[in-house]
């Protein structure tokens, strides 16, 4: 590997060397390093168009790291990646794609993620992307997730995409039996002129599940975003959204919030706010000693956190 | 140490504060007066947060009047605020080590806020949001200033929403910054015993320096009912006349 994509399997894996447990990494559509272990079995899928991986029933504190780089200006791909978790698991894994795009043609990545979370399995799932390069050509990254839940399986996502891609199209669908429980954040932060579209749909199918959806976005520049969050209540359940966005420069934002009940025993919330950075926040950052662009910066790190 | 000279401030067609001429060299100064007379104001024109309308800011002899309020911060100016500020996904220890110029240094967290009574280990990964209550809050400003430790400490009614806990603790605080960092320090404070324990006090009323003398000199006075409402002697008396 170069130092270039070691540097970007920092950026979107925060690895600094292989990853310890399974691994899958892919680099400008090639496979640049695989590990199974003993109760993770990747393989790629017949159609060569990505990778199936098998979690055993009952495995337990194990990690799977599946990065994706792309550095040749001008590759696009479109990956399937199915995961098979068995029941009573307790599993880690990090996606994450990086486009370093120096060239002048277009770069992209699309990523197709499906989970099958068997009982009372729990997955913390986090996915990064980012994109850099001063090429004329541009990043796209269109993740879908589809995250099927069944009966008392937790799945956490932490998602973000922080910075350097001009156009994205996240979409998240998950699916949640009885007793299931989804928890994600979601981040995203756009700038120039930019654009982000964010659709999260989610099924509260079973009895006693729960959703969590934390979204947070930062627009800057002209950079636009619009985030849909969906969540239908079909049985005794809890939902929970909170949309929270912050504006700059010329940034639009478009939040959508949609809740459905159909079972009079469903709850579901929704909150959204979009606003500028409260002035008070820079003063007071301001007495400890941050000028106006340092205290912006901390106050949007720790929103994006 | 501080200077004011003719210190004025309008807004919405008021004067807020009218011609203010201060000389402060004292080690411990508090400012007391009626709601409303100003006291805040004058607290955020030293710290920059606000710009008079008229008149000159000086510190150790240099005029700051037009230094933003970073710039005076990294004088050895800090302010900690009547209403705390709350930010979404800072934590404690991110303000902690902002205010302190310097990394994370848990124990040395754990100081700043053991002083004000606060279990490091519960609240350094707290974040500073709606969460945290408001006394919580108010303690955690006041080991931010702490933490901060410069020449001149500015506190807005440091004691007000905070509990028993804690009143001697509070004014250890005070002390140790005195002490330790050889610092100056001004308290806005209808307190009595703060008042008490200050060298000087500032008396404002409607916007004007009503008196600036010893604090046993005002207090005396405050306790003889020369002035009422929103002062030390209406909190003592549980009584409001004026
Ligand atoms: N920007 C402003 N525009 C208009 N009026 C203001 C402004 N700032 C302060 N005031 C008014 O000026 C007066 C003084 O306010 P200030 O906050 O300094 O009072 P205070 O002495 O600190 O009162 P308290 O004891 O209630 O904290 C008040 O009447 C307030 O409403
Ligand atoms: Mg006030």
């Amino acid at each position: 590997m170069d130092e270039l994509e070691k540097r970007m399997l920092k950026e979107v894996a925060e690895l600094d060397s292989l990853p310890v447990g399974a691994f899958n990494i892919r680099s400008n559509g090639e496979s640049a390093g695989r590990c199974s272990t003993a109760n993770i079995q990747i393989e790629s899928r017949e159609s060569g168009d990505g990778i199936n991986v098998y979690f055993k029933d009952g495995t337990k504190n194990e990690s799977c790291h599946i990065p994706v780089i792309i550095s040749k200006s001008g590759h696009k791909e479109c990956v399937y990646n199915d995961f098979f978790v068995g029941s009573d698991c307790d599993v880690v894994i990090v996606a994450g794609c990086g486009i370093s795009n120096c060239g002048g043609h277009d770069s992209q990545h699309d990523g197709i993620h499906t989970f099958h979370i068997g009982k009372n399995s729990k997955v913390k799932y986090v996915e990064k992307h980012y994109g850099e390069g001063n090429g004329t050509g541009k990043r796209f990254m269109n993740p879908t997730t589809v995250v099927n839940l069944d009966e008392g399986a937790t799945m956490e996502m932490d998602t973000s995409q922080i910075a350097g891609i001009n156009d994205t199209y996240r979409i998240t669908k998950a699916v949640l039996g009885p007793g299931a429980t989804l928890i994600m954040h979601d981040k995203i932060l756009t700038n120039f002129d930019q654009t982000a579209k964010a659709e999260i749909t989610v099924e509260l199918n079973g009895d006693d599940s729960v959703c969590d959806i934390v979204s947070r976005g930062v627009a800057k520049g002209e950079s636009e975003q619009d985030v849909i969050i969906d969540i239908a209540g079909n049985a005794k359940c809890k939902g929970h959204a909170e949309c929270d966005s912050i504006i700059m420069d010329k940034g639009v934002i478009v939040a959508t919030p949609k809740l459905k009940a159909t079972c009079v025993d469903a709850s579901l919330i929704h909150e959204a706010a979009i606003g500028k950075i409260a002035g008070e926040q820079i003063i007071k950052l301001m007495t400890l000693g941050l000028n106006e662009q340092e205290a912006e910066q901390k106050i949007i790190e720790g929103f994006l956190r | 140490m501080l200077e004011l000279q003719n210190i004025s401030f309008h807004a919405d067609d008021k004067d807020i504060l009218k011609n203010i001429n201060l000389k402060i060299d004292d080690k411990f100064v508090a400012i007391t007066g009626p709601n409303g007379s100003g006291k805040s104001t004058l607290l955020k024109v030293i710290m920059g947060i606000i710009k008079p309308t008229e008149g000159r800011v000086l510190f150790d002899g240099q005029d700051i009047t037009d230094l933003e309020v970073y710039e005076r911060a990294n004088l050895g100016i800090s302010f900690a605020f009547q209403q705390p500020v709350r930010f979404k996904g800072l934590k404690v220890k991110d303000l902690l080590s902002i205010a302190a110029g310097e990394g994370v240094d848990v124990s040395k967290d754990c100081k700043y806020l053991s002083a004000v009574g606060l279990c490091a280990k519960d609240y350094l990964n707290r974040e500073i949001n709606d969460t945290l209550s408001g006394g919580e809050m108010k303690r955690i400003e006041i080991a931010m200033a702490a933490a901060r430790g410069g020449k001149l400490s500015l506190f807005d009614e440091p004691e007000a929403g905070i509990d028993l806990w804690s009143f001697q603790s509070l004014i250890k605080v005070f002390e140790n910054l005195r002490r330790v960092t050889n610092g100056n320090i001004m308290i806005i404070s209808h307190q009595e015993r703060i008042l008490e324990i200050a060298d000087k006090i500032i008396y404002l009323k409607d916007g004007v320096v009503d008196r600036f003398d010893e604090s046993a000199k005002i207090m005396s006075e405050l306790n003889m009912g020369r002035y009422g409402c929103g002062c030390a002697y209406s909190q003592k008396e549980g009584a409001c006349n004026g």
